[in-house]
């Protein structure tokens, strides 16, 4: 009984939290990630570089103790470095399990998105980054686009498994 | 595993118990068998383990694990009473030995959370067949008897031909819980479902006990009511009762008139004051704790969730870092604080007095893992047909817990293939002049911030030809083998997909077992090496580091990147100057020092890392060694000693790409992250 109660607790919870969006930009675009992925958000810290690593993963921060590696989203999309400065924000999300810093250029709002006003990217357009995105949202006259979060950090394994072969 | 039974800690407890109480068991077994006989103390002893295990199965309902202790625990109710002769001892240790094997493999299901499907009846039928077969040896006589213990089976009935008086009595029985043992009405339900098996017209009040949650409240405030008929004594009866679990106090009564001699008055009221037997809480408690530490050990020892320690360990980490961060803050600097500083020395000490304290609590004796060698032992020495005697030295030795977990699976691979490969069958060790039973010696000692795990054998010895032409044939050879020491040759069988047995037996030589150790002993810190004379036998050690969490590190810097590595792998630093640097072509570059040559590995080039001090006598050289290979290590600067605690890679970078040479990260200070280089790793890099 005590189950279900939890159950029903966590359902509501996610029920608050669907629909909803945390939108940064990066360049021109906007982007934006269902909001329960995400931990925390905080400003650029000093980042330990790991050697060997692909370009896109900056290296560690110590996050109170905690270690978790930081992903520069820009490179991971294959757009141009920028320097960070004050405005550079790491959203600190947990996907499956994994705490992982993504590094953006900066954080605006978060937004409820209706799922009638999300639709799917268009087929034709086989871009780079295009894999990583799971929908497009309407919200005014601007769009947004709705990253895909899992497979964003999936590509990491996928990779590792072509160098071994 | 049905209603209220999945309470975690019950269940927690049940496996933590049974797991010892087997593992207590097998190791008698094993001793009993090489005496070749039971003693009087063993088999009490098995026969206590059985009813133990019996009672908890039966509690939580795995009615498999609980029919088959049951049967054993007959059998050796059987033995204990009658003390047969002339039983077949090595017979006897196979039975119980599948006994618990088959108890440990539905013990896995339990805790993995499976359904316990093993199917105990054959076991038991080979149980009562065994039990059959030395009571008619004892005696034929008996056989009526017999017949009718294997009709209703279980001691208490054994028990009843000595005091039935042929007719049933009434008792009443009120019965109080401890105080905080919680599920008291399982605990009810326990007793009534066995007292059943003795008794007739069994009443309880709650009657209701597993239904009815407000059964428990009852039991708790007035106690548990049973009236039942029984054919047994008064003195049974409570004896029979009092064995449960929990009972702090017992009051038993006889309902109805009988004719009781002695001591014993009867009574005809039912009120529990008029009781005849009636025990303090206090006596109780005593005679449970001499019913199950019957070997007297009265230590006070609390058993701690593992995860707790891990924990606690995790905090004492983080409070070393802090203790850094405090005592070696920059802003002090240049700050003359006397006061600040002798407060902050007392704080460092009380910090590495805590820290020490932390680690002893984690440190477990070996001696468990060993002593489960010596099933392995047996078992193989039985099916391979050799004698194999197994020492165990300094077994006493103690490692960190998470430790033991990584070195039991690789020492089984080692004690097989000594067992298997090394020592020889009887008749080619008779021919060598060799004693008949082959010697398998299983030794540990402490070495600095190490521990050695060493398996010898005085078996055949490892033969140099069949590994070289083995690895020729793989393709492992990195060298000409003219030029291969002794010990590079031995260590081939480290890499992976090699073996040298030809055929494949029940316990190895799959070609996969050597690689997998090194990848355990990787996995902790540790390496393993393997020396071997031909026709003496094989030695192989295992080093492994006493823990894990914290060592003693040195900080270097190269460019922006802060390292550190640990200091007992340091042999010496110095400034090198370039005379001593020779180049070698292909751009190897080595540097001599007191007449020696070693290579050097520039660290910033190694990791791509930024940095204008390139020249080396600007830097710094690293003399490491580890397993007797030695290199130097080229780095901007050293920024000085600290206890480290070792952080793992994030989980995803370590998914993303195995660094070669980083064993980890850990935080200095200043809050900045410190990469920890792996000198074994390092130094295989090169090679």
């Amino acid at each position: 009984m005590a189950q279900e109660e939890v159950q029903r607790l966590l359902e509501q919870e996610e029920d608050t939290q669907k629909g909803r969006f945390l939108i940064f930009t990066m360049g021109n675009e906007m982007y934006g990630i269902e909001i329960r992925f995400v931990t925390e958000i905080i400003g650029i810290q000093t980042i330990t570089e790991v050697p060997e690593l692909p370009q896109y993963i900056r290296g560690i921060i110590n996050l109170r103790g905690k270690i978790i590696p930081v992903m520069d989203v820009r490179l991971k999309f294959k757009k141009p470095f920028m320097e960070y400065n004050d405005r550079t924000c790491i959203i600190v999300v947990d996907i499956n399990e994994v705490s992982i810093g993504l590094i953006v250029d900066r954080v605006l709002e978060v937004l409820s998105i209706p799922e009638g006003n999300i639709v799917s990217p268009p087929e034709l357009n086989r871009g780079l980054g295009n894999r990583y995105i799971k929908g497009i949202g309407k919200a005014g006259n601007a769009v947004k686009l709705l990253l895909d979060c899992e497979k964003l950090i999936a590509e990491g394994e996928l990779e590792n498994l072509n160098t071994v072969l | 595993m049905d209603n209220g039974f999945s309470n975690q800690t019950i269940l927690d407890t049940f496996i933590y118990e049974t797991a010892q109480n087997i593992e207590q068991l097998e190791e008698i077994i094993l001793t009993s068998e090489k005496a070749s006989c039971f003693a009087p103390d063993a088999v009490n002893e098995i026969f206590r383990i059985m009813h133990t295990i019996k009672g908890s199965s039966a509690m939580m309902r795995y009615s498999n694990i609980a029919s088959i202790s049951h049967a054993t625990e007959d059998l050796f109710y059987y033995i204990r009473e009658e003390r047969p002769e002339n039983m077949d001892c090595s017979l006897l240790s196979d039975l119980i030995l599948e006994c618990v094997d088959f108890i440990k493999l539905e013990l896995e299901k339990v805790k993995n959370e499976d359904i316990l499907d093993g199917e105990p009846s054959n076991l038991i039928e080979k149980i009562r067949s065994f039990l059959i077969s030395i009571k008619k040896e004892r005696n034929c006589s008996v056989i009526s008897e017999m017949k009718e213990q294997t009709l209703h089976k279980g001691q208490y009935t054994l028990s009843r031909k000595d005091t039935e008086t042929g007719e049933l009595k009434a008792y009443e029985a009120v019965i109080y819980f401890e105080e905080g043992c919680e599920m008291e009405n399982i605990r009810a339900y326990t007793i009534i479902y066995n007292l059943k098996k003795i008794s007739e017209d069994c009443f309880c009040f709650p009657e209701d006990i597993t239904e009815d949650n407000g059964s428990v409240n009852i039991i708790q405030k007035q106690g548990f009511k049973i009236i039942f008929k029984c054919g047994k004594s008064m003195r049974e009866m409570y004896d029979f009762l009092n064995s449960f679990a929990f009972i702090r106090d017992l009051e038993l009564t006889e309902a109805s008139g009988c004719q009781f001699p002695g001591q014993i008055c009867m009574s005809e009221g039912k009120a529990p004051e008029e009781a005849f037997v009636k025990m303090s809480g206090l006596q109780a408690s005593d005679h449970a704790v001499h019913g199950s530490e019957s070997k007297g050990s009265h230590q006070s020892i609390i058993s701690v969730d593992v995860q707790k320690l891990d924990k606690l360990m995790d905090l004492m980490g983080e409070m070393v870092i802090s203790e850094a961060m405090v005592t070696q803050n920059p802003e002090l600097e240049g700050m003359s604080l006397s006061s600040f500083y002798k407060a902050a020395r007392q704080l460092r000490k009380i910090t590495s007095e805590m820290q020490d304290m932390v680690m002893s609590i984690r440190m477990v004796p070996l001696s468990a893992t060993f002593h489960k060698m010596q099933r392995i032992v047996r078992d193989m020495g039985r099916s391979l047909d050799k004698e194999v005697e197994l020492m165990l030295i300094g077994e006493e030795t103690e490692v960190d817990k998470n430790i033991i977990e990584h070195i039991s699976d690789p020492l089984m691979h080692l004690v097989r293939n000594a067992v298997d490969h090394g020592i020889e069958s009887y008749e080619s060790r008779i021919s060598n002049g060799k004693s008949k039973a082959g010697k398998v010696a299983l030794e540990a000692k402490n070495a600095g911030s190490d521990v050695l795990v060493i398996v010898k054998d005085d078996g055949k010895g490892l033969n140099k030809e069949k590994i070289l032409q083995k690895a020729k044939e793989h393709g492992l050879l990195s060298k000409p083998e003219n030029e291969m020491t002794d010990r590079e040759i031995f260590n081939l069988i480290f890499l992976p997909g090699f073996s040298t047995n030809d055929k494949v037996t029940e316990f190895s030589g799959r070609g996969v077992g050597m690689d997998v150790v090194v990848k355990n002993l990787e996995a902790v810190g540790g390496s393993v090496s393997i020396e071997s004379e031909e026709g003496a036998g094989t030695v192989t050690t295992m080093k492994i580091p006493l823990t894990l969490a914290i060592i003693d590190g040195m900080n270097i810097r190269v460019g922006n990147a802060k390292y550190t590595l640990p200091t007992t792998s340091i042999q010496e630093t110095f400034q090198p100057k370039s005379r001593n640097i020779v180049e070698a072509p292909g751009r190897n570059e080595m540097i001599m020092v007191r007449g020696e040559c070693y290579p050097i590995l520039r660290l910033h080039k190694m990791y791509s890392v930024k940095t204008d001090i390139t020249d080396f006598e600007k830097g710094i050289m690293l003399m490491v060694e580890q397993d007797g290979k030695c290199m130097c290590l080229f780095a901007d600067e050293l920024l000085g000693q600290q206890q480290v605690v070792v952080k793992a890679l994030p989980s995803y970078i370590k998914d993303t790409r195995n660094i070669k040479g980083l064993a980890g990260c850990t935080l200095l200070g200043d809050g900045s992250i410190s990469l920890i280089l792996n000198i074994g790793g390092l130094l295989n890099i090169k090679i």
